[in-house]
């Protein structure tokens, strides 16, 4: 049963994705912004927030913004400001971050998308650039916590949605278009497992049909696509319960726990931080003029959604095979490295659709695919197909072939000679194989002859067990017709 | 001859260049008169001799070489807020005590690159917070014209210690009179340039959106050439503005004719000392004997001058101040029970009164529901009196004015009214709150023999302007040249 269902509600869902820029360096020093290097390593005394010193902001962090905004189809502002927002935390060396509040460098965009087939759009209230912070460490040491800032003031874009999403599944189809725009862009890893994109759900429930938002409540630390579906599932189902029940949800930010599948509560509104916003005064308002917008604009990546069309248009696929291949980019230029090695589309588009994409969500973590590193090579794909449109493997050979290339990573050249699974076509050596088989089952010859028409499939077995599978078929067919015809 | 310490610094300039003098010569004179005077001054935080005599041999051999500046071999000071890479650095707060920074500001690495010597780091109020130098978490200095009377504040040290010729020139900031007035108390010239003409890189802030660096100096020239030294845009100061430094000394003349001056009656009116009118209106007439023009100009916003400060500042103070939270550098304390308690006991212990009431009055005119009607409204205040700067600035050239309607008074008289203490300013906070360059030349004594100072304000970036008029001024009085006798 269900609480939601039985109450007649309709869920209110609004989305805020922070996303990590992948430029080289931070946001307003020239520290290195990389992943992975040990603790404190890429700091100097603007991150850490020594006395004396100020920002000098990224401009590449705004180009990649401005790519953002362009893909989103927001309106950017010709000049937004800084902020501080103010709060004590460890990790947050100048006890503020700096952050864009009251003017953001862009508002009013929208993300489309598809939603069980149907195109869905979600608003953006605005996405703003902001400094990341550090990263507090409980764990390593049982009197000490550890701070590492090596993260503090990479540069992080905030899409804040407006409160347009309507379930659980329209959330996770909004992230995924996100981080494929991303990820298209350039612009961010976009991986929500390493934090790279987070997102923070504000969810509330209404009766269906009312127009006035119920209360909200925010849950964070939503780390997978999978997190997004279940918490908002969790959170829709709790308030509707205490809805039932006539009681009121409380405003507050709570904590998803994927272990125990259940979000709980963080802070209230009454203990929220007054973040004591003002403008930051150590650094000029930013000025980003059409002529900036023009240069990042005739620059621009091509979008998943333009890719899909022009996959259409250019390799014949049709729109639903366009739209698996596009939805990640590292697929669709896999294919398109594939297609370039070998100029077969449509048998590419199904071996990618079907084989390798299996092979994928095998290894999959928590549903996700992982298409950056896929089990072959686009060429080797290639390679394979190639076999199969000279006629030199059959296209059940090449199943046999496909799976060896994933055990060993060799190509499929070299399985099909190694293990001498060329197909044959000289129609002597076949008309031998098919003379033997007649031969042997002279009594089976008889039983068709006398209209058992469905030995035909025997015989053909028969001759493509005795040429281990190589005969080519359609030769096979052929001769077996005319020797039975007798 | 003059003594090697009361040399002024173009003077010295001069010399070494010649070679008739070598900066070992001129910086053990400077060390011997700090420690002559020192117990009685209490300008220093920090003397550096063993570095200021390392730069002084680097200088000989540069002077030698014929690769100098005019500041190679020239010792100076700088206030405690400047870090220094290897010198201790304060802000003369608990807070930072012992603070050894592991990089140099910009105003710092232009002197070591122009051959500057450091003799050492200066006092000041914790964390630039004063008017009298009285709230240094860390020393008491006094002024060299009567002991019993506080330097002025913040830069006190800056100020002190070129009024007792420790050094010729040193370096300080103003954020609301934090030069002007310390000058002004100590009968040197002090100038506070346009906001964004020197880098604040490395200059531990106050309040930024108004916090300038600047020099102090026995002479307009010796001004002249330590800000020409520092001023100029910074990569690593996005505020810093982007416009050509002119040649101040050539700009220099010994008449002023064609020139206008404006003099504000809201800064003329009542409340000023007997002794700094007598000597303000003496300063007024030699100027028109030197050609100058004197027209009354208006700035009807003044009132609102001081109100609209003490909210912009302690706002932005009370963000600046949120690092020293004992996590990274610094002091720390009670880390025994947790971060909460450790940020408490740590700035508790740490930062004096004033600052302390500084960071609360600047929490609670940011905080929700009060923002718009102290922040959001003080800054359109701001704008306000920048207007009428510029309203005024169409009839004239400069403005003149006392810097401070009194003279230095007795340590102690007014630690108890932080009211009466924030006054002090009045005369001095327009112009940073305009970002408008401002400057305290030495313009005569009251009875009781405490300097008065004459107050300049320009148009942006008129630095030049005010030099002119200040050295011209100087050269047809002598104030400047009065030494004190540290009596108590």
């Amino acid at each position: 049963m269900s609480y939601y269902e039985d109450g007649g509600f309709e869920v209110v869902i609004g989305l805020e994705v922070h996303c990590q820029l992948a430029t080289r360096t931070k946001l307003f020093c020239s520290c290195s912004a990389a992943f992975g290097a040990g603790p404190n390593e890429h700091t100097c005394p603007v991150c850490l927030g020594m006395p004396g010193v100020l920002p000098v902001l990224n401009r590449h962090a705004v180009e990649f913004a401005i790519r953002a905004a362009l893909a989103t189809d927001s309106r950017i502002n010709t000049t937004s400001r800084w902020a501080r927002k103010n709060y004590f935390y460890p990790d947050m060396p100048k006890a503020y971050q700096i952050t864009q509040y009251e003017q953001p460098y862009c508002e009013h965009g929208r993300v489309v998308f598809d939603l069980d087939g149907q195109p869905r759009t979600v608003r953006l209230t605005r996405i703003h650039m902001e400094e990341d912070a550090g990263k507090s460490v409980h764990d390593l040491n049982p009197k000490w916590s550890l701070v590492d800032l090596n993260r503090a003031s990479v540069p992080l874009l905030e899409i804040v949605s407006e409160p347009d999403v309507r379930s659980g599944a329209e959330a996770s189809a909004y992230l995924r278009k996100l981080r494929s725009i991303v990820r298209y862009l350039g612009i961010s890893d976009g991986n929500m497992n390493e934090g790279s994109m987070r997102c923070d759900a504000n969810v509330s429930l209404r009766r269906r049909g009312a127009d006035k938002y119920g209360t909200r409540t925010e849950t964070k630390n939503l780390n997978s696509f999978r997190s997004v579906e279940r918490a908002i599932a969790y959170e829709i189902e709790r308030q509707a319960e205490i809805l039932l029940d006539g009681g009121t949800i409380v405003q507050e930010t709570r904590l998803w726990d994927a272990d125990r599948g259940e979000t709980r509560p963080m802070r209230s509104k009454e203990d929220a931080h007054d973040y004591r916003y003002f403008p930051e005064p150590d650094l000029m308002p930013l000025v980003i003029d059409d002529a900036w917008i023009e240069r990042v604009r005739s620059q621009m990546p091509e979008l998943p959604d333009a890719r899909r069309a022009r996959f259409v248009s250019a390799y014949g696929l049709s729109d639903y095979d366009a739209g698996v291949l596009t939805a990640s980019k590292e697929l669709a230029d896999w294919f398109e490295a594939a297609v370039a090695a070998h100029p077969n589309a449509k048998s590419l588009a199904n071996w990618i659709m079907g084989d390798v994409i299996r092979i994928t969500n095998e290894t999959a973590v928590e549903g996700e695919a992982d298409y950056s590193r896929l089990p072959l090579t686009p060429a080797q794909l290639a390679g394979l197909v190639a076999l199969i449109d000279d006629n030199t493997i059959s296209g059940k050979i090449a199943k046999t072939v496909f799976a060896r290339m994933i055990e060993s990573g060799d190509d499929a050249r070299a399985i099909v000679e190694r293990e001498g699974l060329v197909q044959v076509t000289d129609e002597g050596a076949i008309v031998a194989v098919v003379e033997q088989v007649l031969a042997a089952n002279a009594d089976k010859v008889a039983e068709y002859r006398s209209g058992k028409d469905k030995l035909f499939g025997f015989f053909v077995g028969q001759v493509m067990k005795e040429s281990q599978g190589r005969a080519n078929p359609a030769s096979v067919n052929r001769l077996l017709r005319e020797r039975l015809a007798g | 001859m003059t003594a090697l310490h009361e040399l002024p610094i173009e003077e010295a300039s001069r010399l070494l260049a010649t070679r008739k003098l070598s900066s070992r010569e001129l910086v053990e004179a400077a060390l011997a008169r700090i420690e002559a005077t020192e117990a009685k001054v209490g300008s220093f935080l920090t003397v550096t001799a063993d570095l200021a005599r390392a730069q002084a041999a680097e200088a000989d051999a540069r002077l030698a070489s014929g690769d100098a500046t005019p500041l190679t071999g020239v010792p100076i000071g700088l206030k405690d807020i400047f870090v220094t890479r290897g010198v201790t650095t304060t802000c003369a707060s608990k807070i930072l005590e012992g603070f050894v920074p592991t990089f140099d500001g910009t105003v710092v690495e232009r002197l070591r690159r122009a051959g500057a010597v450091l003799v050492g780091k200066l006092n000041m109020d914790e964390f630039a917070m004063g008017s009298s130098c009285e709230n240094s978490g860390l020393a008491a200095t006094r002024n060299p014209w009567k002991l019993s009377r506080v330097p002025g504040g913040s830069s006190g040290g800056s100020a002190s210690s070129v009024a007792a010729r420790q050094v010729a020139g040193s370096f300080g900031t103003d954020t609301g009179g934090s030069i002007r007035l310390p000058a002004s108390y100590c009968g040197v010239t002090g100038i506070k340039p346009t906001y964004g003409r020197v880098s604040r890189f490395g200059v531990i802030a106050f309040a930024s959106s108004l916090d300038q660096v600047g020099p102090l100096a026995t002479s307009a020239r010796g001004a002249a050439l330590l800000l020409q030294a520092v001023a100029g845009k910074d990569p690593r100061d996005s505020t810093s503005i982007d416009a050509p430094v002119p040649d101040y000394l050539s700009s220099m003349t010994p008449r002023l004719d064609g020139m206008t001056l404006g003099v504000p009656r809201e800064y003329m009116i009542g409340g000023l000392d007997p002794g700094v009118d007598a000597a303000v209106r003496a300063a007024l007439d030699r100027l028109k004997e030197l050609g100058a023009r004197l027209v009354d100009v208006s700035l009807p916003h003044t009132e609102y001058a001081v109100a609209t400060y003490y909210i912009v500042a302690t706002a932005e103070a009370s963000s600046n101040l949120g690092r020293y939270d004992g996590v990274r550098y610094g002091l720390r304390r009670g880390e025994e029970n947790g971060v909460r308690e450790m940020y408490g006991r740590t700035r508790d212990a740490g930062f004096g009164a004033e600052v302390k009431r500084r960071i609360m009055l600047g929490t609670y005119v940011l905080s929700a529901g009060y923002y718009e009607a102290y922040y959001s409204k003080a800054m359109r205040v701001r704008t306000l009196i920048r207007r009428d700067f510029e309203q005024a600035f169409r009839s004239c050239d400069a403005i003149v004015a006392p810097t401070s309607p009194d003279t230095a008074f007795e340590i102690g008289s007014r630690t108890d009214d932080p009211l009466k203490m924030y006054l002090s300013d009045i005369l001095t906070i327009a112009a940073p709150l305009a970002g408008l360059p401002a400057m305290s030349s030495p313009c005569g004594f009251d009875e009781a023999g405490m300097p008065v100072g004459l107050q300049l304000i320009g148009r942006p970036l008129d630095e030049a302007v005010l030099f002119r008029i200040a050295a011209a001024y100087e050269d047809s009085t002598d104030w400047h040249r009065r030494v004190p006798e540290l009596r108590a």
